[in-house]
């Protein structure tokens, strides 16, 4: 323990001697370290509010579609490959660890009507509350969701998009005016927020949320092939249920279907995670064996998820090289005035030696003293960089996280950065011939 | 046994091409708890010789034997480690650490040495030294808060302080003024005599060296003279008549 904590003990008092010159050298370091504290507090802060962005996009979505059942090489008709079910949903949100939120959804297109008016939404989907969780949507611009209960229930209540709200409405509230779909009269209960355009430029507030089982028993009488594929079937579905006698008439299904099933994962990294759970358990739902293809479909938004992963990447390497070239200037600068330290105390080094300091004793000793410059420069350079960090948050509203990663390696990099640009100076401090040091002037 | 023994000690000098010769042949035999002044004009090579009896420097030939081992080549760190169990130094211009307390400066000599002390037992030892050398009261000024004559004491001390058989006082009242050298050279003397400390004196000031008991005079790389200090020294110490 003496052999290293004398040298750190010399060190500091020698460091006390001159204050001044200790801070200076250590501006380099405090600069360089709390640049990198401080690029990386914001940079992660907006990083994760990038990817939260991101997520509300979908990033983190998992869609699930029915796929084309193949049995024997007998088809069985359109509605036997509806395989999805409700319950198929309600396992994935009890069983799949990596699955946040999960919701089943059935589509329909239909003309709405309010009074005079009429509208024609891209999508009237049957869900549960949880959709509006996967979609990151839970804020609404008025009114309140419809709850589980709804869904039991069956009870004629939906929630309208920004842009169906204005066709139908104009500048009037909807909340609590009755609308009709397919003559079935629904009261709106609440009016999502915007969310405009999707990355295709789709309008994503082109839409209306009703209770699925509403949906299913009440609007859309025929199974449909999926939400997003809706639009080549409406017309006949939508012919179909005009009149009531043809509901009678449709087969009747051995077990209720959904068209597609939204799920989001805990975070982007957990998709192909989420993927793999869900894509086991449907199959073992299903009893599929081995050799038999997936009865259905997985898509997740990979486009998305590239933009998250150039993101972060682009965003690490710009740190990185932050990082490396303030430190590389610090640590010049830990150089240049250890080099002049050495030359001003040359005398100091020819007494040790003369007293009995043997070179490695030298080299050992300014040598520690670098490093514990860097290491006190270090500490102050966190200090500042948090300190910075947070002003940025208070005064810009940034965001900021902090990051324990940054300050470890903040202390690894000074600890080397001394005894990189600190060996120089110490091996030639260890190099003077006493006699020469002694009268040096 | 002698404390230092020297046999031919030459030492050459390489300026380029050509070789300086600046000792010429030492003999010299100096015994435990002498005082000895090493005398000699400027360029006569006393300082040289100083510093390979300092163990600051070795010869380019002959035998130097330091308490009965022969280290004309011994490797620096271990040099080293003699200077530092053996041998203080106090030098003409103090050196001492600047902004460091007398008591550090003192002890700054420990941290090279290899025997394991305590945190206490050093600070008493520094402490006790000094006390020693008249500053007990001044242990925590620094440098700068002490005159000429106190921070050649603190020098002493530090020289001190690894308890060396062996001191060398590189004109050690070069920058003192008369009355503080008188008390510096009889602190010397009072170590000699005590302690049984052999001490060099290394000085061209007649002064300084008739406070020694033997004179070496060095005269253009060979000694010139090796005898009692001159008469006038030995008439008050005797009072008896002198004889050169």
């Amino acid at each position: 323990m003496m052999r290293l904590f004398k040298p750190v003990g010399t060190a500091l008092r020698a460091l006390r001697r001159n204050v001044m010159r200790a801070v200076l050298t250590m501006l380099g370091i405090v600069i360089g370290v709390g640049a990198v504290i401080a690029m990386t507090e914001i940079g992660q802060g907006s990083s994760a509010a990038m990817q939260k962005t991101i997520a509300t996009m979908g990033a983190n979505n998992v869609l699930l579609f029915p796929g084309s059942a193949r049995s024997q090489g007998v088809s069985s008709g359109a509605g036997t490959t509806m395989t999805m079910t409700p319950d198929d949903a309600e396992a994935i949100a009890r069983e799949c660890p990596a699955v946040r939120h999960v919701a089943p959804i059935v589509g329909a297109r239909a003309q709405v009507v309010y009074g005079n008016r009429n509208y024609v939404p891209v999508y009237i989907l049957g869900v549960t509350p949880a959709y509006l969780e996967v979609r990151y949507w839970t804020t609404l611009a008025e009114g309140d969701p419809f709850d589980d209960g709804d869904v039991r229930r069956g009870t004629k209540v939906c929630l309208l998009g920004q842009t169906v709200a204005r066709e139908l409405f104009d500048d009037e509230s909807p909340v609590g005016k009755e609308i009709r779909i397919r003559d079935v009269s629904f009261t709106v209960v609440g009016v999502l927020e915007a969310k405009g355009a999707n990355t295709e430029g789709q309008d994503q507030d082109d839409l209306l949320l009703a209770p699925w089982t509403t949906i299913k028993y009440r609007v859309s009488s025929s199974p449909m092939r999926s939400a997003a594929q809706s639009s080549s079937v409406s017309s006949s579905s939508g012919q179909g249920s005009r009149y009531p006698g043809n509901r009678g008439s449709q087969r009747p299904v051995r077990f209720t279907t959904v068209d597609a099933i939204q799920a989001s994962a805990w975070s982007g990294e957990e998709v192909p995670v989420a993927i793999s759970q869900i894509t086991k358990l449907l199959r073992e739902r299903h009893r599929l064996r081995y050799d038999q293809e997936d009865d259905f479909r997985v898509l997740d938004l990979t486009e998305l998820t590239k933009v998250r992963l150039s993101f972060s990447e682009q965003m690490r390497s710009l740190l990185l090289a932050v990082a490396a070239i303030s430190l590389v200037v610090g640590g010049v600068g830990i150089m240049n005035i250890m080099l002049v330290s050495v030359t001003e105390r040359t005398r100091e080094i020819g007494l040790r030696m003369a007293v009995g300091a043997r070179s490695r004793d030298i080299l050992r000793q300014f040598l520690v003293e670098a490093v514990v410059l860097c290491l006190i420069g270090g500490g102050i350079g966190i200090a500042v960089g948090r300190a910075a960090s947070l002003l940025v948050t208070y005064i810009k509203r940034w965001p900021t996280e902090p990051s324990i990663e940054a300050v470890v390696a903040s202390v690894a990099v000074s600890a080397f950065v001394g005894i990189v640009f600190g060996f120089y100076p110490a091996w030639k401090a260890s190099r003077l011939d006493p006699i020469e040091a002694l009268r040096y002037e | 046994m002698e404390l230092i023994e020297l046999h031919g000690i030459q030492k050459t000098y390489y300026l380029g091409e050509v070789e300086v010769p600046v000792l010429k042949g030492i003999t010299l035999m100096v015994g435990q708890g002498e005082l000895i002044a090493l005398m000699g004009i400027s360029g006569s090579g006393k300082t040289t010789l100083m510093n390979i009896l300092g163990c600051l420097d070795h010869a380019t030939a002959g035998e130097y034997w330091l308490n009965g081992r022969e280290i004309s080549h011994a490797s620096p760190d271990d040099r080293a480690h003699i200077r530092n169990s053996t041998i203080g130094f106090v030098f003409q211009s103090f050196n001492l650490l600047p902004r460091t307390s007398a008591l550090e400066n003192v002890l700054m000599p420990l941290t090279y040495t290899r025997e394991q002390l305590s945190r206490r037992a050093v600070r008493q030892r520094g402490l006790e030294l000094l006390d020693r050398v008249g500053l007990g009261d001044r242990a925590h000024h620094e440098p700068s808060q002490l005159s000429g004559g106190q921070q050649q004491r603190v020098a002493i001390a530090r020289s001190l302080v690894n308890r060396p058989s062996l001191l060398f006082a590189d004109e050690p009242t070069g920058n003192l003024d008369s009355r503080t050298s008188e008390e510096v050279l009889q602190m010397f003397q009072e170590l000699n005599r005590e302690q049984k400390i052999t001490i060099i004196l290394v000085t061209h000031d007649p002064g300084v060296a008739k406070h020694a008991d033997r004179i070496v005079r060095i005269h253009d790389g060979v000694i010139q003279h090796d005898g009692p200090a001159d008469p006038q020294a030995q008439v008050m110490a005797a009072g008896t008549g002198g004889h050169s």
